[in-house]
């Protein structure tokens, strides 16, 4: 239990000549929910499309339970259990939730682990049950961010990396969703990496937090320390004293290299 | 009486334009690029059956050419994908086009070195033979050719519809980088999906060859096929087929009716119509695809 299930060493990634992860490290924990924070740009989607095969790192290691992960094919990475819940939702929106389901599982032949997966989704977002055969662009952002988490679920992820799961949720969908993700922790045992802005929800549902900033994590403690900090209190928290912001998170930024 | 056997005959070369344009809309779907060269892999796919079963060439039976025809042509249309158009992966879609238009060029020219500039029929089984049917004399290859595009057609909806893979290629055309995060290994379904295309091109160029003649030359009505594919909205594989069968209904009735001269134009006519009142095409998805 106390092996880290995920092992990122010293990870570098471009888009061409532009570098957006500078030599990234992070563990997680087996049955832990890992959240990343950080602001806009900081890399934290690139950080997970490299960990899911849809970007392959210029240096560094990527482990999964003892065996090197980095530069495979993304459906090797799904294979071997980790997925990648994307910024977006980008649900199938032409098909059916049923059929974005059945999509979810691609890479499972065993048709009775399929439809036991396809119960445990609907009994966590009974609404995508009401819907099987509504399409999916039809739903609504609620909704079609359940979608995304269930299809992500029917993969039978051991690890799943779920980015931004709040863009653009209200306030009380966002309680709900992140309610649910606790339960799946809970009771499914299911290891997480949540990347988020809205630092205050994710740090209360997650073990551990780490910070990112310019491609660089500056930060990582257990959610509890972090929440108490006063760098995320003032600069993710929105917990901020009177007057300028923009200088303070610059100080503080400098602190942080 | 004779307007129904001009529908007939005008079905029967609707189902040909249809599945040329099945094969657009095809590639569109896997690779976001048209191919132009559509209509020369229909012709490649009919001489190379007619290599196949001819006297003249190899004479082997046609039902033993036909399995080996269509497995070269699906080769084909893999390789292609494997070979060229993976290459260009990143490349403006205008170089796609441009390129498969090359490829039309270098298709004529390699077929007309090995089979000639003449005019040639593939010698088939139901060659010559008609039934009737009321007061209707009908071909029939006519019938084969509508039986054998209906067949098709539901074929292939059956396996986009309930088939995983089936499933994945929609998948991949409507998203293609969740598809990635699904698991989804989208290049190796690409190419799975020009392998289709060239199997459809061929069963076109079969079709064609056995109700008439082909040559060289002949791909070149893969532009009547293309009008047709618009027509139907370029994006779906039924559209694609009521598309076909407009385009080739209009035709004989068009020179019919029609003075010579304007009733070449006729498809071109409906195709700017359909562009300036339905922009999307007669069947289009209402939605756009996301991304
Ligand atoms: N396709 C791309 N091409 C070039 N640069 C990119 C591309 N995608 C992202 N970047 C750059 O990489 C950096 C990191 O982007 P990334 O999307 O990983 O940030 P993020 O932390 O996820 O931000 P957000 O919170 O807004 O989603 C940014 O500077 C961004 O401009
Ligand atoms: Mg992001």
């Amino acid at each position: 239990m106390n092996d880290p299930i995920l092992m990122i060493r010293n990870i570098e990634s471009f888009y061409g000549p532009i570098q957006a992860i500078r030599g990234v490290s992070l563990d997680v924990l087996e049955g832990q929910i890992v959240s990343i924070l950080g602001a806009n740009g900081a890399g934290k989607t690139t950080l997970m499309k490299t960990v899911s095969g849809v970007m392959d790192p210029e240096k560094g290691r990527i482990n999964l339970n003892g065996k090197d992960i980095q530069g495979l094919e993304p459906h090797e990475v799904v294979q071997r259990g980790i997925v990648h819940v994307p910024e977006g939702r980008e649900v199938f929106p032409l098909m059916t939730v049923d059929e974005n389901l059945t999509l979810g599982a691609y890479t499972i032949s065993d048709k009775s682990l399929i439809e036991r997966d396809r119960e445990l989704v609907f009994h966590y977002f009974p609404v995508l049950k009401a819907r099987r055969q509504q399409e999916a662009g039809t739903l609504s952002g609620g909704q079609q961010q359940m979608l995304a988490i269930g299809r992500g679920l029917m993969a039978s992820p051991k690890i799943m990396l779920l980015d931004e799961p709040s863009l653009g949720l209200s306030p009380i969908l966002v309680q709900e969703i992140f309610g649910i993700l606790r339960r799946l922790n809970d009771e499914q045992k299911m290891t997480m990496v949540l990347v988020e802005q809205n630092a205050n929800a994710a740090l209360e549902l997650a073990h551990h937090g780490y910070v990112m900033e310019l491609g660089r994590i500056v930060m990582d403690g257990s959610a509890e320390d972090l929440m108490k900090s006063e760098d995320i209190q003032n600069f993710y928290l929105g917990v901020q004293e009177e007057g300028a912001r923009e200088n303070r998170r610059w100080k503080r930024k400098k602190t942080w290299r | 009486m004779d307007n129904a056997q001009l529908l007939i005959s005008g079905l029967a070369n609707g189902c040909v334009y249809g599945l040329i344009a099945l094969g657009f809309v095809l590639i569109y779907k896997a690779t976001e690029a048209v191919n132009f060269a559509q209509g020369d892999f229909m012709m490649l796919g009919a001489f190379v059956t007619i290599g196949l079963t001819n006297t003249e060439y190899m004479g082997l039976p046609f039902w033993m050419a036909l399995p080996i025809s269509l497995s070269i042509m699906a080769a084909v249309g893999y390789l292609v994908d494997r070979l060229i158009i993976r290459r260009l992966f990143g490349e403006s879609q205008s170089a796609v086009v441009i390129l498969t238009i090359a490829m039309g060029f270098v298709i004529r020219f390699v077929a007309g070195l090995i089979w000639g500039h003449e005019p040639q029929t593939l010698q088939n089984p139901l060659a010559g033979k008609d039934i009737r049917f009321g007061g209707l004399v009908l071909g029939l290859e006519d019938v084969a050719v509508i039986v054998v595009t209906l067949l098709l057609t539901i074929g292939l909806y059956l396996f986009f519809s309930r088939t995983k893979l089936g499933l994945a290629m929609q998948a991949a055309s409507q998203n293609q980088l969740a598809a990635y995060y699904m698991g989804i290994p989208v290049k190796q379904v690409q190419g799975v999906i020009w392998a289709l295309a060239g199997v459809v091109a061929c069963i076109a160029g079969i079709l064609f060859a056995a109700k008439g003649s082909v040559d060289p030359t002949t791909g070149l009505l893969g532009i009547k096929a293309f009008a047709a594919a618009v027509i139907g909205g370029f994006g779906s594989l039924p559209g694609a087929l009521a598309g076909g069968l407009i385009v080739g209904v209009i035709e004989p009735f068009a020179s019919r009716y029609i003075a010579a001269g304007y009733s070449q134009v006729a498809p071109y006519a409906l195709l700017l119509a359909v562009l300036i009142f339905r922009p999307n095409g007669l069947f289009s998805q209402v939605r756009a695809k996301k991304v």
